[in-house]
């Protein structure tokens, strides 16, 4: 049997699979199906200081490989998810990342304050939720800012901070570098990549929000090249994910530098994708006699 | 929480009942040992990334089947309606909060507008002749079900806009004289928001407990990633419900149409 726990910033997880925040919601819907104790851990919905009602629908739209989500971070606020979500996971044998965003720097640290006395096993700081107007993704864009958001949170809390970065920009290698000066532990990419569909008899667009976060296996190529260059440009981890929907999709994000990866939009057309592909890798190790799931991260070969 | 099932069903019977609705039958008996009339089933699709939800059209608990009826919208359900007998569909099933089901004495009616008629079927089927169906469609050649709701014994009238068949306007005319002839105890309806919008205006004046089932792009399925939001009131307080959770059924009063 190979060995397929990974530690990320301090924190061991007992495979690399986690689930994508805000596609999982926190494993209760899935629990019937196998034990949430099968998943490496579980990032779970977005979570903001406050209650939020979350974007009008269509929240949703179809697009080839792919969908475009505009929920809108809609969510009961930290202190519920401390109160109700927190103690159902807790025992359930599987990493918790907390996930968190906000509207400004202040929010963001309020909230980490918060999660800081609880016993989440790590934090995943949200700089790139694309469609929440204040916020989110506009700390993402920039280094200064993605920076003193991280110096913030990083201050408030002692917890392993993960940074969860935007696909949007320019060059994201320069991002991660600067949450990893900022003191991050490690960082998660990608975040869904800003997209827009327009119905051609209304002239409307289909999401309410009119434009939203693209994901599904048609980013697929996107986030293995970001997570390659970012393996590339920093010490810290980095967790892969964007369009993973089949094992081997997961051991190509490992082998781009990927340390572990989360499974998020599969998970709508398989709710079984996370089981279904701890499974293939754990056997595709075995048939190729690697004892270590290490022995595989970042050894693509570049021409 | 949830109790659903994942699995590959085959189809046993397909037929059209009219242009672009198709009628199928799926041998799985155990999602129709659990299935509630007004709820779903969430259908992959091969070659697309989202599911579709489709209502239970009928339930054959004893026979181990379940009956779909829906409409090619899209390409997605253009895709599903290539299936045919002897395939297999990849269902997540049942889903959903389904109509309230009342003692089968009680006085129930079923309203259903065009695509949204199906689910009314087995909704009104428990109530025999103490029941009433009223669906509504465009014209003649969109009429689906009429003689399966008929064999239910309950009173049905049908409706078109045009009158090419039945009664000619919408369900809200003789939906208001059932409802003046005597006491109701429930309505169900199903259908475009308009239509909803004029039962629930009409049940709401009449003082009648309505329930309506809603219809909102979809994503799991399951209620874990928050996409298909419909605007409620519960408690004062507006509030964004998930229709494949907390619906795709509501009391009349929670929904903001």
């Amino acid at each position: 049997m190979a060995n397929l726990s990974v530690n990320i910033a301090g924190v061991t997880f007992k495979n690399p699979l986690i689930t994508a925040s805000g596609a999982y919601g926190f494993g209760r819907e899935y629990e019937h199906l196998y034990p949430l104790s099968r998943l490496g851990g579980i990032s779970c919905k977005g979570t903001t200081l406050h209650e939020r009602a979350g974007n009008p629908p269509p929240r949703i739209a179809e697009t080839p490989s792919g969908m475009l989500n505009s929920v809108g971070l809609q969510n009961p606020g930290v202190d519920v998810f401390i109160e109700k979500e927190l103690p159902y996971l807790r025992n359930k044998d599987t990493v918790i990342i907390a996930n968190i965003a906000g509207h400004d720097p202040e929010s963001y640290q309020k909230t980490a304050e918060k999660l800081d006395q609880t016993d989440v096993d790590m934090i995943e700081l949200n700089i790139s939720c694309p469609n929440v107007k204040e916020g989110g993704a506009t700390f993402g864009v920039s280094c200064e800012s993605a920076g003193l958001v991280t110096s913030l949170v990083r201050k408030a809390t002692s917890k392993p901070l993960m940074v969860k970065l935007s696909p949007n920009v320019t060059d994201i290698a320069e991002i991660a570098k600067s949450v990893e000066a900022a003191g991050a532990d490690a960082v998660s990419l990608i975040n869904t990549l800003l997209g827009m569909r327009i119905d051609i008899k209304t002239r409307r667009p289909i999401l309410r929000n009119n434009v939203g976060g693209l994901s599904g296996p048609a980013v697929f190529p996107i986030a293995v090249r970001m997570v390659w260059q970012v393996a590339n440009a920093v010490k810290i981890p980095v967790v892969g994910m964007g369009g993973i929907e089949k094992w081997e999709d997961a051991v190509e994000m490992m082998m781009a530098g990927a340390q572990a990866f989360q499974v998020g939009a599969a998970m709508f057309y398989n709710p079984y994708a996370p089981v279904e592909i701890i499974d293939g890798i754990d056997r595709y190790l075995n048939e190729n006699g690697i004892q270590d799931i290490h022995e595989i991260v970042g050894t693509v070969r570049p021409w | 929480m949830q109790n659903y099932l994942v699995g590959k069903y085959p189809v046993i019977h397909k037929s059209s009942l009219a242009a672009g609705v198709y009628d199928y039958t799926l041998y799985c008996p155990e999602v129709a040992a659990r299935a509630q009339a007004g709820q779903f089933v969430h259908i992959r699709v091969d070659g697309f990334t989202l599911r579709r939800p489709i209502s239970i059209c009928e339930i054959g608990q004893e026979t181990g089947v379940i009956r779909l009826v829906f409409e090619v919208r899209g390409e997605g359900t253009k895709a599903l309606s290539r299936i045919n007998e002897g395939d297999l569909m990849d269902l997540i099933a049942p889903l959903g909060k389904g109509f309230s089901i009342l003692p089968a004495s009680s006085r129930v009616i079923a309203v259903g507008g065009g695509i949204g008629t199906p689910p009314m079927l087995e909704t009104i089927k428990h109530y025999g002749a103490n029941g009433a169906a009223v669906i509504g469609f465009r014209s003649a050649a969109q009429v689906i079900l009429e003689n399966d709701f008929v064999r239910t014994g309950a009173q049905t009238i049908v409706c078109t806009e045009d009158g090419s068949r039945g009664v000619k306007g919408f369900v809200t005319d003789p939906l208001r004289q059932l409802l003046s002839a005597g006491k109701t105890d429930l309505v169900c309806a199903c259908g475009p928001a308009a239509m909803l919008k004029a039962v629930v205006a009409l049940t709401e004046e009449l003082g009648v407990r309505c329930e309506v089932s809603l219809e909102e792009r979809m994503g799991c399925g399951v209620g874990a990633c928050l996409v298909c939001a419909c605007k409620t009131v519960k408690d004062g307080k507006e509030y964004y419900a998930h229709v494949c959770q907390d619906g795709p059924v509501f009391p009349a009063e929670e929904v903001i149409l």
